[in-house]
């Protein structure tokens, strides 16, 4: 019985190093194909729009009704220690350093990483990315490269049009509901924030729109069977994005803290 | 014929696990022929021509394309030894993201760098071999029906005027008329171009309109070889019992009786 217990565990853990293993070869498989030629220009650009413009909305949403809950919840917070004019400061500080760009790489994920997790599933079942090779494309270069440079790069925008919208969520909700003067609640939002929470937030996004972008088309490019596959990739890659990015957000938060 | 043969394959061993796909495999194509390897279902043709193409690896053995290892190549290598080669795919493996033209250009742009324009040129007059018109180029694959996917599938393979051909299943999922159809267009265009081809299949009919030579594949391994028209004569028993259809003979299936 315990050795039962033992062997199942060891079993476990044998089976989670076999995919950190097969994960850490993609990847550099997958970074070395990012910096040798040829590099399809095209295909980086119609991720780009498909990334970072598709995206807008959805992220735009999310910042602007975070920035308002935000504010609500902070007022009634502070005001108990009559201190409401950290409102203005605790929002700005936390859409930018933790909650803008966590939820769009959350919502980025949930839409971009199930879509490509999908697309590459396909392909990899009806043979396209056999296809590929039999037409001497590399399958990395054309696939993988572009979705994670365009993720990497295109996310930090995405959360700095997260900031700037969440904080004018923030701002409506303090001065139309709450009752704070507009001008010091800028005033406020600006006298205590400094470039390096902007840019924590941003370095932030970059990885979780590497990780997004890296897990759809790991789970993408391994699918395997039809239909079936393709779902549990898609459901692989959405699950997988969110634990990784909950995880690194806390060692990113140690690593730039000071 | 030249004396090097366009594909040869030396001892190729492949197993899944426990299970022999591939069993020191012996075969060759000459210069200008056209071999098909017939065999019932799960005899290894496919991982045959998937070992070829660098899709799977072998355990051991030797394949080569126009005396050139493909083996353990590094990919850079391998791609341009595949430039010499094209494929049709069982189900086309068409790119659903692309027009048509696209798909048929694909390798031309990818592969041999040639602008657009003059791609979908040589796309439109490729589509025109295999009796579709220009009319066709703008559309997706999916708007055609599987007998025209696999005559774009066929157009794609012919493209870059190859000296090697692939064809898996060329036959598979059409109506008679139109399995003949594009018999004929095999025929047709692997003639025109000078082309040594390798087909798969398991249609009887197809084998002997396509083939100069025709290979029996049974347990990994070939059984029978020998021209095209002499497979009703061999008098070999498992070419026999294949021909007939009978389920009694050397060839076992591996299922249960009742």
């Amino acid at each position: 019985m315990e050795w039962n217990f033992l062997a199942t565990i060891g079993r476990v853990f044998i089976s989670f190093m076999a995919a950190v293993g097969r994960i850490t070869k993609f990847t550099g498989q997958s970074l070395r194909h990012c910096i040798i030629p040829p590099f399809y220009l095209r295909l980086f650009l119609r991720q780009i729009m498909n990334i970072g413009y598709y995206s807008l909305p959805v992220v735009g949403m999310t910042a602007l009704f975070t920035g308002m809950v935000l504010a609500l919840q902070i007022y009634v917070g502070s005001s108990r220690f009559n201190a409401e004019s950290a409102v203005a400061t605790i929002v700005v500080i936390g859409l930018t350093r933790e909650l803008a760009p966590v939820l769009s790489g959350l919502m980025v994920a949930g839409r971009v990483g199930a879509a490509i997790a999908a697309e590459i599933g396909t392909m990899r079942v009806t043979e396209q990315i056999d296809a590929l090779v039999t037409l001497s494309t590399n399958p990395f270069k054309y696939l993988v490269a572009p979705r994670l440079l365009a993720g990497l790069i295109t996310l930090p925008f995405l959360v700095l049009i997260a900031d700037i919208i969440g904080v004018s969520g923030g701002y409506l909700v303090a001065t139309e509901t709450l009752g704070l003067n507009p001008g010091n609640y800028l005033k406020n939002t600006f006298q205590f924030l400094e470039v390096r929470d902007v840019v924590s937030g941003l370095i932030k996004a970059g990885v979780f729109g590497f990780i997004v972008s890296l897990m759809g088309c790991y789970h993408g490019f391994n699918s395997t069977g039809g239909a079936q596959g393709v779902g549990k990739a898609t459901t692989n890659a959405v699950v997988s994005s969110f634990v990784l990015i909950l995880i690194s957000d806390y060692f990113l938060t140690v690593l730039l803290i000071d | 014929m030249g004396a090097t043969p366009k594909i040869e394959l030396k001892k190729v061993c492949k197993s899944f696990g426990s299970k022999v796909v591939l069993k020191d495999l012996d075969l060759s194509v000459a210069d200008g022929e056209s071999v098909v390897v017939i065999g019932g279902s799960g005899t290894g043709k496919s991982v045959m021509l998937k070992c070829i193409l660098g899709l799977l690896k072998p355990d051991s053995g030797e394949i080569l394309i126009d005396g050139q290892p493909i083996i353990d190549q590094p990919s850079h290598i391998r791609e341009k030894i595949l430039l010499k080669t094209g494929m049709l795919f069982q189900y086309a493996a068409l790119f659903d993201s692309l027009p048509v033209w696209e798909n048929v250009a694909f390798g031309l742009m990818q592969a041999h760098g040639m602008k657009r324009k003059a791609a979908k040129e040589i796309a439109i007059e490729k589509l025109s071999l295999v009796g579709l018109g220009p009319e066709l180029a703008e559309k997706n694959p999916a708007e055609l029906s599987i007998g025209m996917q696999k005559r774009v599938g066929l157009a794609r393979a012919i493209a870059a005027d190859p000296e090697v051909i692939f064809f898996d299943e060329p036959t598979t999922g059409l109506d008679p008329i139109m399995g003949d159809v594009i018999d004929s267009l095999i025929r047709d265009c692997t003639q025109r171009l000078g082309a040594s081809t390798l087909t798969i299949s398991h249609d009887m009919e197809s084998a002997q309109k396509i083939g100069d030579r025709i290979a029996l594949l049974y347990k990994g391994n070939v059984v029978w070889s020998g021209p095209a028209k002499e497979i009703e004569t061999c008098g070999n028993p498992y070419v026999e019992q294949f021909v007939r259809g009978d389920v009694d003979g050397p060839i076992k299936l591996d299922i249960l009786k009742p």
